[in-house]
């Protein structure tokens, strides 16, 4: 889709010079500095950056939805098929709003009113701009969902959020944002909070709705394969500067600024340390089971159990890594949870080869040493008032290591080993970045200098460049300590970079496992190809619809 | 815990030097830039601290007695009159112009500020008992003839005292209680849960009238029923604070380190839930002294004759002639409310996270 030559019709979109201002207590932050871009009918353009590059505030700023007056445009330009938006009244853009530009966001939980049923929230999105009869809108309503392809709208208009998927929930706010047939769709992160194999079939959707209805697509995202399969144009925004913007092939194969560069390079690569032949045992679990009771009634009475691991098998040798894959639900992190005994589970749970299943509290303390793990939020898993010594030192003061000076010592040892300064156990979490925090939650496990270390996702709430870097840390700590590493991850380069060998979970059993290579080169499990085909390659597979 | 690993600031406030960690450090110098809680706090401080001394602010005996050679100390021992020369031996009474002549015949007397404590009836009051105030009497006297400039200042202590012993013993009850319920959940919470909700449901005020007609209610009997009632009141958000917490990442990764039930609910859980307690908490200081307040306007709090605002509101109910009753009552109790009010702003400022952290 080229942009239309007459010069006679002004672009869809023109934004110039825009600049936002933040006033926090006090001070000012300039959150974006001068981005211009433009935007044809029917076009879709990316607007890619990590997290505080200005992406989300920008698109924010097109339909002047940002919190005024503490935030405020001290110059800029933004028009709408040549008309000003900027500084415009309220009223005018409510017209605009939800009717010619509308915006679908990242959460759609949250998004969408708890309270309100399906029909009615996109109902709400309708009358707001026309005068219907109940009936228009009800047959408006159905062919919307339609359109979206949820499946027996007749019955589903009727639904809360809360009795739909994620993925349909992300349907019903498309259904929303479409109802007016918008020319502007802005796309704030659509599919991060989603599945892969949800996340492709939502693209797909959203690329088969544009060629049907003819709109503008600006799409706000960090991920660059959606960027590669969806997007005509990239915008490149870093530290509220647009740097670079181009064609999308041209931006992929020859990018100009180093910060593209740098945003190409970090997608994760590379091997983990091979794993010597004589390499012994660290965990071994045999029929492992979690089940979680459902219970009802005044009495609680059991009637059914949720099945979150449902008997599987693993082994991993010291210094190397096993992949767990799985989207969520999958019994991933239970499974992680049940191997470290922080969740009540059946079956043997063999560490260094000791049946530690049913062992107590107290006994398995000692044991605590060597197994450790890694979450994945960074901002969730550090106490807010502990300092970063504090919270280094905590393992050593609880299994009763070393003298006062000696642990000083050691927390300093361990902040060194992950790239942090020793200065910086004086200080408090909420002053690091997400991969710094990460880093002190790394430095918490290895100061016990365990044998095995469950990793919870530790990337995934990281930006690109720093995930690169926090995986490069690990396999460097692989190879030095010879660590045992049970990964668990939904993002299938991640665990591509990071493992030897790869177990594919779905509903809380093994459907596949094998080396890496394998499993990426020839994988036998039709629900391990539909995976990897909507990783990798963003194709939506018919037949596993939400 | 290692504390060598932990730095800490020297911090100055109201005039004392303080070692606090550094978010200490950040959420005194919050609580300070809220002007009127800290202005607040300082006065109510100044108060308290000069009404914590009023034996020798307002008494009916001199403080110190220069008699004959010797000195005498009649606020802290009681002497008999024949001491100075008279002719009972009862205590002496050193309004007695005929004391009076005795003593400054051969010595003489310091006296408080205000002569009058707050059971000294005073005998030469120039009109029937409310008197206006006058000369001698700032805020004039009660319908018994007593001072009532000397029973705001011992009533506005006994209150604080009452409320700040209530909060503080109230306080450690439900936090603990609290923590228990959020922590173990389950049946422990449903229990607990449904014994709070029915213990709420008792009348209290009832149960006050039935006690008081065979147990003499004083200071501590009061504080113990009112106890009894009033541990409820942080039970809920400390609970709520647990049940929140206890699945929070960071304990999880505690509990992976191998930290007990006991440390992971007072290291990690508790001074997250104790912010929103300690919120709560001047709010609940003013409940307990509007609750002494209102029990003794209805008669049925501290015993009869005891210095009480409460008492003081009653009786200005009682005397719309004289209006400096009422009109004191009210002021004094407003302010010592508004005050504490302030300050609760202030120290919710103080723990705000996002003024703290951001």
């Amino acid at each position: 889709m080229s942009p239309d030559p007459r010069p006679a019709s002004p672009p869809l979109l023109e934004v110039e010079d825009l600049w936002v201002r933040f006033h926090l207590e006090g001070r000012t932050v300039d959150a974006v500095r001068g981005v211009s871009f433009t935007i044809e009918r029917g076009e879709t353009v990316a607007l890619v950056g990590e997290s505080g590059s200005g992406k989300s505030v920008t698109a924010l700023s097109i339909l002047q939805l940002l919190p005024y007056p503490r935030a405020e445009h001290p110059k800029g330009s933004i028009r709408f098929k040549g008309e000003e938006l900027m500084g415009r009244p309220e009223g005018f853009m409510r017209q605009i709003r939800g009717d010619r530009i509308a915006m679908i966001f990242q959460e759609p939980m949250t998004a969408l009113n708890p309270l309100h049923t399906v029909e009615r929230q996109i109902g709400e999105a309708l009358l707001l701009h026309r005068r219907l009869s109940r009936e228009e809108v009800r047959a408006r309503v159905l062919e919307l969902l339609r359109l979206v392809g949820i499946p027996d709208p007749e019955q589903r208009r009727r639904a809360y959020p809360h009795q739909l998927s994620g993925g349909q929930r992300q349907r019903v706010m498309i259904a929303m944002a479409l109802a007016n047939q918008p020319d502007l769709l802005i796309a704030d992160e659509p599919t991060t909070a989603v599945d892969v194999t949800i996340q492709a079939q939502i693209l797909r959707l959203l690329q088969d709705l544009q060629r049907k209805m003819g709109m503008a697509i600006l799409l706000i995202t960090h991920d660059l394969t959606i960027v590669r399969h969806l997007a005509q144009r990239v915008l490149v925004m870093t530290e509220g500067e647009l740097v670079e913007s181009g064609p999308t092939t041209r931006l992929f194969t020859a990018p100009r600024h180093p910060y593209t560069r740098r945003l190409l390079a970090a997608e994760p690569t590379g091997r983990p340390p091979p794993v010597p032949h004589d390499a012994p045992v660290v965990a071994e679990v045999r029929d492992l089971k979690v089940h979680f009771p459902i219970q009802r009634g005044l009495l609680r009475r059991t009637v059914g159990w949720v099945k979150a691991v449902d008997g599987v098998d693993l082994t991993v040798r010291a210094g190397e890594t096993l992949g767990i894959v799985g989207e969520s639900g999958s019994g991933k992190t239970t499974l992680g949870l049940a191997l470290l005994r922080l969740l009540p589970s059946r079956g043997a749970i063999r560490i260094n080869g000791i049946d530690v299943q049913g062992w107590s509290w107290r006994q398995l303390r000692p044991l605590r040493r060597i197994m450790q793990i890694v979450f994945q939020d960074p901002f969730g898993s550090l106490s807010p008032r502990m300092s970063v010594g504090q919270i280094v030192a905590e393992g050593l003061a609880i299994h009763g290591i070393g003298t006062a000076e000696e642990r000083v010592r050691r927390v300093a040892a361990a902040l060194a080993e992950v790239g942090l300064d020793p200065e910086c156990m004086h200080r408090y979490p909420h002053e690091f970045s997400g991969g710094q925090r990460q880093r002190i939650a790394i430095a918490r496990a290895l100061v016990l200098e365990p044998k095995l270390l469950v990793l919870d996702e530790p990337t995934s709430a990281l930006d690109m460049s720093v995930q690169a870097q926090v995986l490069d840390l690990l396999r460097s700590l692989q190879e030095k300590r010879g660590l045992a590493y049970l990964f668990i991850s939904h993002d299938l380069r991640v665990i591509r970079a990071m493992s030897h060998r790869v177990m594919v979970m779905k509903d809380g059993i093994v459907v596949e496992e094998g080396p890496v290579e394998r499993i990426f080169e020839d994988p036998r499990h039709p629900y391990t190809r539909a995976l990897l085909a909507a990783a990798l390659r963003m194709e939506a597979v018919e037949g596993t619809a939400i | 815990m290692a504390r060598a690993i932990v730095r800490r600031e020297r911090v100055r406030f109201l005039g004392f030097s303080f070692s606090l960690t550094p978010i200490g450090a950040r959420r005194l110098a919050n609580f300070e830039r809220n002007r009127r809680g800290a202005i607040s706090l300082r006065i109510f401080l100044a108060l308290f601290v000069l009404s914590l001394f009023a034996e020798v602010i307002a008494n009916d005996r001199p403080l110190l007695v220069r008699y004959d050679g010797g000195f005498y100390v009649p606020f802290l021992v009681a002497y008999p009159e024949t001491t100075f020369g008279g002719i009972f031996p009862t205590e002496a009474d050193y309004h007695d112009p005929e004391v009076r002549a005795l003593i400054e015949e051969k010595g003489w007397m310091i006296w408080p500020p205000v002569r009058y404590r707050w059971d000294t009836v005073v005998k030469d009051i120039p009109g029937p008992a409310p008197s206006p105030p006058d000369r001698n009497h700032w805020l004039g006297t009660d319908d018994q003839a007593r001072d009532v400039l000397a029973r705001v200042i011992y009533g506005f202590r006994i209150s604080v005292l009452f409320g700040l012993i209530l909060t503080l013993a109230s306080s450690l009850i439900g936090i603990v209680l609290g923590a228990i319920q959020g922590w173990f959940g389950g049946w422990v919470d449903l229990g607990l849960q449904r014994f709070i909700e029915i213990w709420g449901g008792l009348p209290v005020l009832y149960l006050l009238i039935i006690v008081a007609s065979f147990l003499t209610p004083g200071f501590w009997t009061l504080l113990g029923i009112m106890l009894l009632f009033s541990w409820m009141s942080l039970v809920d958000v400390v609970r709520a604070e647990f049940l929140r917490a206890r699945n929070f990442d960071f304990v999880r990764a505690a509990r992976a380190l191998g930290a007990s039930d006991v440390a992971l609910m007072f290291r990690h859980v508790l001074p997250n839930a104790m912010v929103s307690a300690l919120t709560f908490l001047p709010f609940v200081l003013n409940g307990s002294i509007t609750t002494l307040t209102s029990l003794d306007f209805l008669g049925f709090g501290l015993p009869p004759g005891s210095p009480s605002l409460g008492e003081l509101l009653a009786q200005g109910k009682n005397n719309l002639q004289a209006p400096w009753l009422g009109l004191t009552g009210f002021v004094v109790v407003a302010t010592m409310l508004s005050l504490l009010v302030f300050v609760g702003e202030a120290v919710r400022d103080a723990f705000d996270p996002r003024k703290t952290f951001r």
